[in-house]
């Protein structure tokens, strides 16, 4: 099927996608829906659709909230503090150790990262505030954890609503005892998605990490030449550790993580680092930008999802340092490749020319595009829950062909695009995992790799290559049709 | 490096000596303790386990960690779900209806449909009307429902949205195009800051049942029975209770009926599948009685079965005197005799018992979950001369404590039983350092409890995110009970064996019959 076909296909999708919706909320979603491509014209976007904006009330949004940003994505990995999450007893329990945030730690004594702690506020708090449940709670929280090595507290929907002063507790709680209290002010109401809840954190982060100049614990860091940070890396699956790992062989020094298995004394030693890697831009791009401007410290994306993508990036990482990273950067690429050729022959075979549907967050919607290329994988389809405009445009970079862009998907329309467009496998989230399964149609989690993983680097392609492969391949996608069903009949 | 014969992914690949040097190199700039200083973290991890610790654990006003409970719109989406073509619409931000599909979708390993209306900051300042407008249209308009039912969050309750109000000016606006004159929009509040998850669930099965009976009451009842589940995470439970009220040949309307909504079969997707039909739940107001499952999750639903005087109230058929209770209701309200077909089951479960009571009996065990599912099962484990050496609820209701203690006190061992009223998964923690028990009984929340005491967790209750399929079976009737007693006796044969097993030391006892 040539692209000229597939292109009038996808337009003829949203064009009937769009038929059945009442006209204003047609006239909205249509903006975020587009057919992209390498050559489009839209400037600031892909497919020239339009994002960050109000999500259309009635229609079942992927979307999540900005203390999701916050505690889920940003704060809540950070595995030596201990995360509030301050109002009812809700947020903090659906978002427990849903996101694969791994660690190495003694959980519930010097790490914290899987527990649940909330002032679960009950009507009276509400009624009269609770800004002494706060306090009580950081006691409380510090003579039962003594090693924790400071406390964010993660504001839910009610507590901007009541007037509590979170940061006004949190100051007097920290001046009088010394510890660091982050508060952050992430009400699931404020913004349009999870974004600004990113964005509220790495606020919080610059205002109490960096210009609290927090003490930490041991000898504090010596600066060397090759002294880099891994941002935007949460560390699912092990994500950051099968990306560390090369960093480390083509010589460089890895000092921090941000935020997946990160401590608090990472993320202050990461003002002197010579230069921030960035994976996911959407939620760390503020961070690092502030670095830049503050202390000079030069950022660089970077894509570690297949090895096209992985060799140009580590080629991109080391032009900034001396030769003798940029040769240890060939040897590294060099020593990955027979195992990089023997993961594809024994899986593109098996994978080549299927199609994919994604629809995720942060950069997953583009970075993975190459990683499906490199196995022979066409991707048709992409977009994102709570991307902005320069995510888009990056996006354009990262397709190969006529792809349908779709911002802030809902149910409904990811149903529809996948029954015309019919994909090979569908790579989204939880909630929509077995709305396609009950289809028939291989499907794969691509926020959490489906409890596998990790996905990233070199290692993490062969993991990745072999799960597309388990998804696809399977024999269980055959059994649906029964053996007394007529042919041509589902 | 990967092997290309034996690609592994996290679980074996971290193993590997490169990661592990990875990973020790990495404490160099770690700041926590395990890597600053592990002797601390061992002698704090040695402090977490003892009574010292337990009291000022227990001593907590303010944090809770690790609860075991959720909050109210939780409840209010399964009650929505359990009606034909019913589409479970929160008033309030979409971030709570993303937490809400995922849990449940997790647990059920099922899709899970639910509608927000996206407020945000100006509706938070606003009201949410606008929101409620545009968003009932666009869900009726996309998806199609029979009925909206909504219910909020707590944004929506601390600005104080009129949602009768709201719904009436949404269909006014809408003038019939997408929401008829008729169109059943229910509701109800369901604030997060009171109650838990059940709370949620009695107030949408309240509205629901009490907005869609308005001026529908006959003169004449119509002679069937009503029977609300409850807050019922598992689907062959509801199957089970379905068999039993069938098999007295009763005419009944099972209110809130998931059972096929979270158990869709391959092949093709619909949004919706089974359910309450509409017109039966517009009738319920002239059954001649209501049974609650679940007692403590349909306090203002019962009320209200009452004040309609219907018979019947609360039977929980979990375990065998619950469900003998349960079907001497049913004998008594159809006026029929007990039929042969659950003699016969009460029967076989009754061997069961029998043939394995060796293994439970007096054995320790601790369990957590929601108030009525603690009485049901608290109830078959003391049936079975098991000790519930800690029962924990974190979201009891008014006389649930008296209720368990009048159940343990049948047991010989009650002084040594204690209930936990209010407290979390983080006091489980020290109750099992400092008053260990045999086994847990409990949801996936148990697994941490499990890896730090050692104690083998057997998985029962909601959710279970971690274990296949449990939810397809039951917990209820006598095949439920059955379950329960096949569950829980293999475990502990399991761990028997476990402990057992050392070549050439204990396996004398690893025994091949038992």
């Amino acid at each position: 099927m040539g692209p000229e076909s597939l292109e009038a296909r996808q337009k003829a999708a949203i064009e009937e996608v769009l038929k059945a919706y009442p006209e204003k909320a047609a006239k909205n979603r249509a903006k975020h829906l587009g057919v992209g491509g390498p050559e489009d014209e839209s400037q600031k976007t892909c497919g020239n659709v339009r994002s960050n904006k109000k999500t259309v009330p009635g229609v079942m949004s992927q979307r999540g909230c900005a203390y999701a940003g916050s505690k889920g994505v940003v704060w809540g990995p950070v595995k030596d503090m201990v995360h509030i999450s301050h109002g009812p007893v809700g947020c903090g329990q659906y978002s427990r150790a849903g996101r694969r945030n791994y660690y190495i730690g003694t959980t519930g004594v010097d790490t914290f990262v899987t527990m649940n702690f909330t002032s679960d506020f009950q009507e009276k708090d509400i009624v009269f505030g609770g800004d002494k449940k706060l306090d009580k709670c950081l006691h409380e929280i510090d003579e039962l954890f003594p090693l924790n090595n400071g406390i964010t507290v993660q504001s839910e929907c009610p507590i901007g609503l009541i007037g509590d002063d979170i940061n006004a507790t949190s100051k007097m709680y920290a001046k009088k005892t010394g510890h660091v209290i982050v508060p952050v002010n992430c009400e699931g109401f404020r913004g349009v998605s999870q974004s600004l809840g990113h964005h509220i954190a790495n606020d919080t982060v610059r205002d109490y990490v960096f210009d609290g100049k927090v003490d930490t614990l041991g000898e504090e860091i010596a600066v060397t030449d090759y002294d880099v940070a891994i941002i935007g890396d949460y560390n699912i699956g092990g994500d950051a550790w099968s990306s560390r790992i090369l960093l480390e062989e083509m010589g460089l020094r890895v000092v921090a993580q941000w935020s997946g298995d990160a401590t608090l004394k990472e993320m202050v030693a990461t003002t002197k680092v010579k230069l921030n890697l960035l994976h996911c831009y959407r939620s760390m791009n503020y961070i690092s930008r502030h670095m830049e401007k503050e202390y000079g410290i030069p950022w660089v994306e970077y894509n570690f999802f297949g090895p096209s993508q992985t060799v140009k990036s580590l080629r991109k990482i080391a032009a900034f340092f001396d030769e003798s990273i940029q040769a240890k950067c060939e040897e590294v690429i060099a020593k990955y490749q027979p195992m990089v050729d023997a993961v594809t022959e024994k899986f593109r075979p098996r994978l080549e020319g299927k199609q994919v549907m994604l629809f995720v967050g942060g950069l997953r919607p583009r970075h993975v595009i190459g990683a499906y290329e490199d196995l022979g994988m066409e991707v048709i389809g992409t977009g994102y829950e709570f991307a902005h405009d320069d995510d888009y445009k990056r996006t354009k970079d990262e397709i190969f062909r006529s792809t349908v862009i779709y911002d802030d998907v809902n149910e409904y329309e990811l149903e529809a695009f996948v029954k015309k467009l019919q994909p090979d496998l569908v790579a989204s989230g939880i909630k929509e995992k077995y709305v396609f399964q009950k289809m028939g149609l291989p499907y794969r989690q691509m926020h959490s790799w489906d409890y596998s993983g990790p996905y990233h680097g070199y290692d993490g392609f062969a993991i990745f290559a072999a799960d597309m492969d388990l998804a696809i391949n399977s024999p269980v996608w055959a059994h649906t049709k029964a053996p007394w069903d007529k042919v041509g009949e589902a | 490096m990967q092997d290309i014969n034996n690609i592994v992914n996290g679980k074996d690949l971290f193993k590997k000596p490169e990661y592990q040097k990875v990973l020790a190199d990495k404490k160099e700039f770690e700041g926590g303790y395990g890597a600053v200083n592990p002797a601390k973290t061992a002698e704090i991890a040695e402090w977490t386990r003892g009574w010292d610790y337990r009291e000022k654990n227990l001593a907590r006003e303010a944090i809770t960690i690790n609860p075991a409970k959720a909050c109210q719109p939780l409840g209010a989406v399964m009650v929505a779900l359990g009606f034909e073509n019913t589409m479970p619409y929160v008033h309030g931000s979409h971030g709570c209806v993303a937490y809400f599909r995922s849990y449940f979708t997790r647990h059920f390993k099922e899709p899970t449909p639910c509608v927000s209306d996206s407020m945000t900051e100006d509706a938070a300042v606003f009201g949410g009307l606008v929101n409620m407008k545009d968003g009932l249209k666009n869900c009726a308009a996309v998806y199609k429902p029979e009925m909206i039912a909504v219910s909020t969050t707590c944004m929506a309750e601390v600005i104080g949205d009129d949602l009768y109000a709201f719904a009436t000016a949404a269909k006014e606006e809408d003038g019939g195009e997408f929401l008829a004159e008729d169109f059943p929009i229910t509701y109800a509040h369901t604030p997060s800051f009171t109650g838990s998850h059940i709370t949620g669930y009695d107030n949408m099965m309240h509205g629901i049942m009490s907005q869609l009976t308005e001026g529908n009451k006959k003169e004449e009842k119509n002679g069937k029975i009503n029977i609300i589940p409850g807050f019922e995470t598992y689907i062959g439970s509801i199957r089970s209770v379905k068999a039993i009220v069938e098999a007295f040949g009763a005419e009944y309307t099972m209110l809130g009926d998931h059972s096929d909504q979270w158990d869709m079969p391959a092949g093709e997707y619909s949004m919706f599948a089974g359910g309450t039909p509409i017109a039966d739940a517009k009738d319920c107001i002239n059954a001649k009685a209501t049974i609650s499952l679940q007692k403590y999750a349909t306090i203002k639903t019962m009320k209200m079965a009452k004040k309609w005087k219907h018979a019947g109230g609360t039977s929980n058929p979990i375990g065998l005197k619950g469900t003998d209770e349960f079907v001497m209701k049913l004998a008594e309200l159809t006026g029929k005799e007990v039929p042969q077909k659950l003699k016969t089951e009460r029967g076989r479960l009754v061997d069961a018992m029998q043939d394995s009571y060796p293994y439970m009996h007096g054995k320790k065990f601790a369990i957590w979950g929601d108030p009525d599912f603690l009485v049901g099962m608290v109830s078959f484990l003391v049936e079975m001369g098991a000790e519930p050496t800690h029962v924990l609820c974190n979201n009891p209701v008014r006389g649930w404590e008296d209720e368990i203690r009048a159940i343990l006190d049948t047991s010989p061992a009650s002084a040594d039983c204690h209930i936990w009223a209010g407290k979390d998964l983080w006091h489980m923690r020290s109750l099992l350092f400092t008053q260990p028990v045999d086994f847990m009984i409990g949801n996936s929340y148990g697994k941490e409890l499990m890896r730090d005491t050692n104690i083998p967790l057997i998985y029962i209750g909601f959710p279970i995110f971690d274990r296949h399929h449990l939810h397809r079976y039951s917990i209820s009737g006598y095949d439920g009970a059955l379950n329960l007693l096949t569950w829980i006796t293999n475990k502990v044969l399991d761990q028997l064996d476990e402990d057992t097993k050392g070549i050439a030391s204990t396996d004398y006892f690893f025994d091949l019959i038992r």
